[in-house]
């Protein structure tokens, strides 16, 4: 159910996450200090190709992360298996990096 | 024993997995008894049908483990006065294994696993070669050691939720067996078993959680040999060898 390779894509997936998260945060954390505006947020990051790079590898690792988590709950909590399985981590992978693919957009492009 | 009234309340579960229920016993409490020596009072005193499985009565050969209030536990080697609920003791046979009467279980499937995760030694000499010497201190050796006085009994077997949930999965006691090998200098099957634990069923499937470490009564660690052939899958998955 969770070859090996999944096994490995999964903490690779966390090994770009654990970073980026602590990045996000602290950002935050430093910016919030006297008060943020969606405005001065996006003054930040539209156009920004760092920003982009940023939070893109981080919604492409959630959304192979998230879903080979889901993966493994589904088979043993909810004894799906075979094409089921497939079908639902692919469509949770796919669907989480469009909702995220389309934040990221909308912060830096739109 | 001390202030012990002096008969135990004892439920048996009897059948089998097409259906069970339990039988209850009275029997006489004695000093340094062993859930063991229950069992065997039963069989010979009150119900001569009763089945379950011991050989060696001094936990060395693994095949009296039950489930003891809930617990999975070699009964030889566990005193009625440590596990006692009030005047209760609950005994069922090993989770995660089919029934095969009463607390036998069919142990097949758990060693048939320890087969797939190919955890025999493969020798790499002839009785020609000179005896190889294996220094005890290398870092190999201590692996192995710390890993080694397993007897087969399927206690971490019947603890593991990811045996319950994933019955593909091998198993603490067959993949603890395979890091000793993979740890051992003498053996020869070291890629062919990687990738046997890397396979359907393989060490990935592991949560972690260390119900196995909780229960071994060897205190050994099969999470942490299990964490050790992670390690050796991700490098080799790393270096497209698997
Ligand atoms: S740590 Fe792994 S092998 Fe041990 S009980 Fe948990 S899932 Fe099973
Ligand atoms: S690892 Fe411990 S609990 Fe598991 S089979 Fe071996 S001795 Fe028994
Ligand atoms: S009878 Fe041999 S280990 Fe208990």
């Amino acid at each position: 159910m969770l070859s090996i390779r999944l096994y490995f894509l999964q903490r690779l997936s966390a090994l770009i996450m654990a970073p980026l998260v602590i990045l996000h945060l602290g950002v935050m954390i430093y910016a919030i200090q006297g008060g943020l505006s969606s405005e001065e947020i996006l003054g930040r990051t539209q156009g920004s190709l760092f920003w982009a790079v940023v939070y893109g590898l981080f919604v492409a690792s959630v959304s192979v992360h998230g879903a080979i988590g889901l993966r493994s709950i589904a088979y043993e909590w909810g004894r799906i298996r075979g094409f089921s399985l497939s079908l639902l981590s692919w469509g949770f992978c796919l669907l989480t990096f469009f909702l995220g693919g389309r934040a990221v957009y909308a912060v830096v492009f739109a | 024993m001390g202030d012990r009234s002096n008969s135990i309340r004892v439920k048996v579960s009897r059948g089998d997995d097409r259906g069970r229920h339990f039988d209850e016993f009275d029997v006489p409490a004695l000093e340094s008894q062993t859930v063991l020596d229950v069992v065997t009072w039963i069989q010979r005193n009150a119900d001569p049908s009763l089945s379950y499985r011991f050989a060696c009565r001094v936990g060395m050969c693994g095949s009296c483990a039950m489930t003891v209030n809930g617990k999975p536990r070699w009964t030889c080697r566990t005193h009625v006065s440590k596990v006692l609920q009030g005047d209760t003791l609950t005994i069922e046979p090993l989770r995660n294994l089919p029934v095969v009467k009463d607390l036998a279980t069919d142990m097949s499937e758990f060693f048939d696993k320890w087969t797939s995760a190919e955890s025999r030694f493969v020798p790499t000499k002839t009785r020609e070669d000179a005896i190889e010497i294996v220094q005890p201190a290398t870092k190999e050796r201590i692996e192995a050691d710390a890993a080694i006085e397993c007897i087969n009994c399927g206690v971490c077997y019947a603890s593991c939720d990811a045996v319950e949930l994933n019955p593909d999965y091998l198993g603490p006691a067959a993949l603890n067996r395979a890091w000793t090998l993979q740890n051992d200098v003498r053996d020869g099957g070291k890629n062919s078993r990687l990738r046997a634990v890397t396979g359907e069923g393989g060490c990935q499937n592991c949560h972690s959680q260390q119900g196995c470490v909780q229960h071994c009564p060897n205190t050994l660690n099969p999470t942490r040999s299990i964490a050790g052939l992670k390690r050796l899958a991700t490098r080799a998955v790393f270096k497209r060898e698997l």
